[in-house]
């Protein structure tokens, strides 16, 4: 251990995983160690001994759920947009090749009570019962400003300047309903509270075209891939691009203490007695908690079925977003679940989740509509966490402290902080655009 | 190089043993053989693709290289994930790196898919004057472990191709089922596809 490192990445979640091979990539040397036994960290996916062992304190779970090595269950539950920055990531770094992904079946959104399917076609949008006739005329011309909308291309923008016009200005030109504005911002915009509707416009409008672009990228009923084995498998992937280009890894470290000098500077982790020496510490949260503030908590139920949610053509894969009106809440809560046609659980078997960002202190009560939209479980845990987000200056200790993973569906806000991260660290921008066409000339090769 | 009506079987490869016994050796001389027109691009030295022809099917071996995470005990699961074979390396002048090798037999026996073809491969053959592990004590720890054992050379190219030909040999001619392959990243319609679908 004692060499000196360009970084020291500590923790192997997918944000310090993605930071790390990137890091790498570069020629930065790079040694990137974790406390757990187990990549992933926070956002690892668990087998059946090891989710008994966190939330139940014994290894024995029962016989019947079937063999723990074939259970990848997700302790920060995501899906990808096929279009989305975690896709361009996975190209630009060529990390694809070390992992599949099949398609989400599909995406529904709740609704006085029942759940609807969000339309992936033109035949199943005239059908939809989510909207009335007149309302889908006036809902089919905010969709083609938005598809027509081209930041470059000042014609296609109609006259509003989407930097300064609001959401909701822009959404009260077409005469929507708030049924519809709901379900525009929450079931397509994947806006997780309704804070967007009086900030400018744009981000709105960018993110109904980024779910548009995602469920035409690969044709299936939802905007939305996941890899076989579970998401547990990003942060290894990553991980095996840094070790690829140089990185050294090391699992099951104890302690990982960040030194300073005196100018309150990192310097170097000691571990077991053993100091490495390095210019900058990349981690999460945990691994410096008193360079971060709590933010916010998330609360989750984790659960074990041997049947599809109900209501969802027996889907496979899904997602279902409960908008917070509905629910009388300030934000979402959403359910995911995957299944045996993920590799996530043995054949049969279902694992679904409910989640949203804590407004009480009581997750039984509070997850309590998602959960009865799922029918009898198996098994059920209840999972709460603090969120985090740094405090510190990177420019006068030389540490850069990831955010904890937020409650939102997917993972665009995740590979944003990766992203700035990354500026901070290097002083260059990732460009991602760029590399998504060469990769894809290379394919028709 | 496939003929028409010959099975093409993909397989992933995985190697293993101490750091040294010669891994990326090996894998560096079989794929830059004769095969060395086929073999695709790749990013560091961990990931290669080297087709074989043998008598009934085209094998193509997808070989993954531990990319030095086993030095520290930190290979991933994914790395075992879905292999169909599995080379152990150890070499033949060091006898720690033989009992080595039967700690990642181990390893795989516990991690991986019970239908695997696993070589074990005494590297270092041509170095006959520093031997420590006979050749007998090796096979008898193949035989009984269900391993099939040979003596290669990444120095003199004895056995490398050889050993590569049994194991796309001895691989089943179906694919199994559980290992399902997705969809690749790439290939997808791209970005430029707008769809105007919802509700529209």
């Amino acid at each position: 251990m004692d060499e000196e490192y360009d970084v020291i990445v500590l923790g192997t979640g997918l944000k310090e995983c993605i930071l790390s091979g990137l890091l790498s990539v570069d020629g930065l040397k790079v040694l990137h160690m974790d406390r757990n036994d187990y990549y992933g960290g926070e956002s690892t996916s668990l087998n059946l001994t090891q989710l008994w062992k966190r939330f139940r304190g014994s290894d024995t779970p029962q016989e019947n759920l079937g063999a723990s090595r074939e259970y990848n269950v997700d302790m920060i539950p995501k899906f990808i947009m096929a279009n989305g920055l975690l896709v361009q990531t996975l190209i630009h770094t060529d990390v694809t090749k070390y992992l599949n992904f099949k398609a989400v079946d599909g995406s529904f959104v709740y609704k006085k009570g029942k759940i609807y399917k969000v339309p992936a076609t033109d035949v199943e949008a005239l059908k939809s019962p989510l909207m009335g006739l007149f309302e889908k005329r006036r809902a089919r011309k905010f969709f083609i400003y938005v598809q027509d909308y081209d930041e470059k291309d000042p014609k296609s923008h109609e006259g509003l300047d989407l930097s300064k016009v609001t959401a909701r200005e822009i959404i009260s030109k077409y005469g929507l309903e708030d049924d519809t504005i709901d379900f525009i911002g929450h079931a397509l915009a994947l806006h997780n509270d309704d804070d967007y509707l009086d900030q400018p416009a744009i981000d709105f409008v960018k993110r109904i075209k980024l779910y548009a672009e995602s469920l035409a990228r690969f044709q299936g009923g939802s905007p939305y891939i996941y890899p076989l084995y579970g998401l547990g498998e990003l942060p290894q992937a990553f991980a095996r691009l840094s070790a690829v280009y140089g990185g050294t890894y090391m699992l099951n470290k104890p302690e990982c203490k960040v030194e300073f000098d005196s100018s309150g500077k990192a310097i170097g982790v000691t571990s077991a007695g053993e100091t490495a020496k390095c210019k900058k510490v990349v981690c999460d949260p945990s691994y410096l908690s008193d360079k971060v503030k709590k933010v916010g908590k998330v609360t989750r139920a984790v659960c074990i079925m041997s049947h599809p949610i109900p209501d969802t053509n027996d889907a496979h894969s899904v997602q279902i977003i409960l908008p917070q009106k509905q629910l009388g809440r300030k934000s979402d809560m959403y359910l995911f679940c995957c299944s045996y046609a993920h590799n996530v659980a043995p054949k049969g078997k279902y694992i679904a989740f409910v989640s949203a960002a804590a407004e009480t202190d009581n997750p039984e009560e509070e997850l309590k509509p998602g959960i009865e939209l799922l029918g009898p479980v198996d098994e059920i845990f209840y999972h709460s966490y603090d969120t985090y987000v740094p405090t510190n200056n990177q420019e006068e200790d030389n540490c850069f402290i990831s955010a904890t993973y937020d409650a939102t569906t997917h993972f665009e806000s995740t590979v944003m902080d990766v992203l700035e991260m990354y500026t901070k660290i290097t002083g260059k921008t990732l460009d991602l655009s760029v590399d998504l066409s060469a990769a894809s000339a290379a394919a028709e090769n | 190089m496939a003929t028409s009506g010959n099975k093409n079987i993909n397989a992933k490869l995985v190697l293993l043993g101490d750091v040294g016994a010669g891994k990326s050796s090996l894998v560096l001389r079989f794929v830059k053989d004769q095969f060395v027109e086929f073999q695709e691009s790749t990013i560091g030295a961990a990931f290669f693709s080297q087709t074989l022809a043998v008598n009934d099917a085209t094998v193509k071996f997808e070989i993954w290289d531990t990319a030095g995470q086993e030095r520290y005990h930190s290979l991933a699961p994914m790395y075992y994930r879905g292999a169909a074979a599995a080379i152990i390396v150890f070499d033949i002048t060091n006898q720690a790196s033989f009992e080595r090798a039967k700690k990642w037999v181990q390893e795989l026996q516990a991690q991986g898919n019970p239908n695997m073809v696993m070589a074990l491969a005494g590297n270092k053959a041509d170095l006959l004057d520093a031997r420590k592990v006979s050749a007998e004590e090796a096979e008898i720890y193949a035989q009984e472990n269900s391993l099939f054992f040979m003596e290669t050379s990444a120095k003199t190219a004895t056995n490398v191709k050889d050993i590569f030909y049994e194991i796309a040999k001895r691989l089943p001619r179906v694919q199994p089922a559980e290992n399902p392959t997705g969809m690749v990243l790439p290939n997808g319609p791209g970005a430029t596809a707008v769809s105007s679908s919802c509700c529209a």
